[in-house]
């Protein structure tokens, strides 16, 4: 089910779906993707929680504007206002650096976090390029990178229909707002990765190159008793890219231990 | 009318590398660019800036970034020398790309210092900047405008404020003591122009009552002047051609054969501005939702800023002279052609008071434009001018 809530003063769009353990599922930059198979594959085993990020469907910009930071406070607020306990924190790209920002803040009502390829730290040197720059390349170059095969991410724009074309066209403009300047991270997320005091997986593809599994290792570092896990056959988003291979792998990790 | 006399200070030896390479702009190593031809290629185009000033036309500058098309990185930088080496041409900046500036306030000092360094001969055009701008300048596209509209009332607010320091805190500026020395010669502000290509515009500069330009595109011109005269006369005042002004090549011969040789030259300026690699073409949020829609639908295939007259896109890499004075872009041929050509263009568009001429681009060398620019001053400007008498400042009544 789809609904639009108000939330912190701004309208929300949800996609719920299932039922069992709460899990907060954070979109990456492509945008949410319901009729995708992930969200229904999760919902067999999890009550799914999927907001659209603000610019992103039906939900407008916090404000006109807005940052990650608004973001991971609206999504705070979100876990709070359903009442979430012991929830799962699935973040991917830039919901993964969304997510990220919430457990520094506050890791109260999660009980798990699983990170595919989050953006969102900065690793290297200043001259040291640790995020394929997007806004760089062509079409052509973005599908290779971002796709172990570039067919399952190429898209017929000309046989959507004008709403669908619009969503599209406000997503982009919306990760470009949260993820322009600095490119795609904040520059003092990683001093704080250490407050992530909840058990962590990080999902990757092993032919990710947008941001590539060693940019994953640097993750894993700064998240005491976090593991990596890496998804053959998959690129950027392996949850769209190998559905089933990423829900197995994330209820192996949730539902394996005792909270 | 007013002819403002405009080069891009093209570094055009190093073109057909660009061309092969599918990027005039952005990508294009700088290693293509001599430092000694560089040189001269400055110092020739400052030399026909000042002749402009000896024979009766004024001057326009503006400036891009990373690129082979365009020398001109800073405005300020540029007027400055041609305000020491003028004397009588008013002196426009179109302008600073003043979404794309960190620091509104020391655009705002710029502008001050050259207008009190020109005496008063300053005109102060804010510009939204090209899409391929946004790369080199690394300035968020999402949020381009209101970040333009910020700088745009905190620039005049700095210019025209005489009881500072005052404070700004705003969405993307925050200075505590705003308080700028020296302060502009004309008072409160210099005349500030807008460009643009859309109705909307239009009615946003008419609300404010600063010139609007548009480039190349006839089909463009008419709607965004109409639509400013439209909400002026909603506002109470009438605008008159003294708000408008229109772009293009000019090339003017003692033949039509040498009038239109000249003009094909320079419009090589038309046909490579657009060779940009295709990540920096659109950057998200710079173009508009209905824009982006109809890109997405036509698979990819974008327009460039040159139409026909019945609006349908013209490719500008490959278009002919004759396609280029049918969609305005181009004025060629003898001083009657042009001076035809000018005043039915702005009898069309409800009449235009500035011709922004672009009477030096690419190929075309020294002799060329010093002969167009001293045929064109005399022969046709007189007429121009007779055409819109000296314009009256019809704006006054809306900016106060």
């Amino acid at each position: 089910m789809t609904r639009t809530i108000a939330l912190a003063g701004t309208p929300l769009e949800l996609v719920e779906r299932g039922q069992g353990r709460p899990l907060l599922f954070l979109h990456a930059g492509e945008g949410l993707a319901p009729e995708r198979p992930w969200l229904d594959l999760l919902s067999r085993r999890y009550r799914v929680i999927a907001p659209c990020h603000p610019g992103y469907g039906n939900s407008p910009l916090i404000d006109g504007g807005g940052s990650v930071d608004d973001l991971a406070y609206l999504y705070l607020d979100l876990a709070a206002e359903l009442g979430l306990d012991g929830a799962v924190l699935v973040g991917a790209d830039l919901g993964g650096w969304i997510a990220a920002e919430m457990m520094v803040r506050s890791s109260a009502r999660f009980s798990r976090l699983v990170l595919t390829a989050p953006l969102g730290i900065k690793l290297r040197g200043r001259d040291e390029r640790d995020i394929a720059d997007i806004h760089a390349m062509t079409p052509a170059e973005y599908l290779r990178l971002a796709w172990a095969d570039a067919r399952n991410g190429d898209v017929d724009y000309t046989a959507l229909p004008d709403s669908e074309l619009a969503a599209i066209v406000r997503g982009r403009e919306a990760f470009a707002l949260y993820g322009w300047k600095p490119y795609m991270h904040n520059p003092r997320l990683k001093r704080w990765l250490h407050r992530i005091d909840r058990p962590t997986l990080l999902l990757w593809g092993a032919a990710d190159g947008i941001v590539t599994p060693f940019y994953g290792e640097g993750w894993r570092q700064e998240i005491a008793g976090a593991r990596i896990d890496v998804i053959p056959d998959a690129g950027h988003f392996p949850h769209w890219e190998q559905p089933e291979e990423f829900v197995q792998r994330l209820s192996a990790f949730v539902d394996g231990r005792n909270d | 009318m007013r002819v403002w006399y405009f080069s891009e200070m093209a570094y055009h030896p190093a073109w057909e590398e660009g061309l092969k390479r599918g990027s005039l702009r952005v990508v294009l190593p700088n290693a293509n660019y001599d430092p000694e031809i560089g040189h001269r290629l400055l110092n020739r185009y400052l030399d026909e800036f000042r002749l402009c000033d000896e024979v009766g036309l004024d001057i326009m500058v503006n400036e891009h970034h990373s690129t082979s098309t365009c020398l001109t990185i800073s405005v300020p930088m540029a007027l400055a020398v041609i305000a020491r080496e003028t004397k009588r041409a008013r002196l426009l900046s179109l302008g600073n790309p003043i979404a794309n500036r960190p620091d509104p306030v020391r655009v705002a000092e710029e502008m001050a210092w050259l207008d009190v360094l020109s005496g008063g001969r300053l005109e102060m055009g804010l510009v939204k900047g090209a899409p391929y701008e946004i790369a080199p300048a690394n300035s968020n596209p999402a949020n381009l405008m209101r970040r333009y509209w910020e700088a745009h009332d905190l620039i005049l607010k700095a210019m025209s404020t005489t009881d500072g320091p005052f404070s700004w805190e705003g969405e993307f500026f925050h200075y505590r003591n705003v308080n700028i020395w020296p302060r502009p010669y004309q008072q409160p502000t210099p005349p500030v122009w807008m460009t643009g290509l859309s109705p909307e515009t239009g009615r946003m500069a008419a609300e404010r009552g600063h010139v609007v330009g548009t480039l190349l595109s006839l089909s463009a011109a008419g709607p965004m002047f109409d639509a400013y005269r439209k909400r002026a006369q909603e506002l109470g005042w009438t605008a008159g051609p003294d708000r408008f002004a229109y772009a293009a090549v000019v090339g003017v011969g003692t033949t039509r054969e040498e009038g239109l040789r000249r003009a094909n030259l320079a419009a090589d300026y038309v046909r490579t501005s657009v060779v940009v690699a295709e990540a920096f073409t659109n950057p998200p949020g710079y173009n508009s939702l209905a824009a982006n829609i109809a890109m997405l639908k036509s698979g990819g295939k974008r327009g460039g800023f040159v139409r026909d007259r019945h609006g349908n896109p013209v490719d500008q890499r490959t278009a002919t002279i004759e396609q280029l004075l049918e969609s305005g872009t181009c004025f060629a041929g003898t001083p009657d052609d042009v001076y035809n050509q000018i005043k039915a263009l702005s009898d069309s568009v409800g009449g235009f008071g500035n011709l922004l001429m672009f009477g030096q681009g690419g190929f075309l060398d020294h002799a060329d434009t010093v002969a167009n620019i001293t045929l064109f001053a005399k022969e046709v400007l007189p007429r121009l001018r007779e055409l819109s008498p000296e314009s009256k400042k019809t704006a006054a009544v809306a900016a106060q």
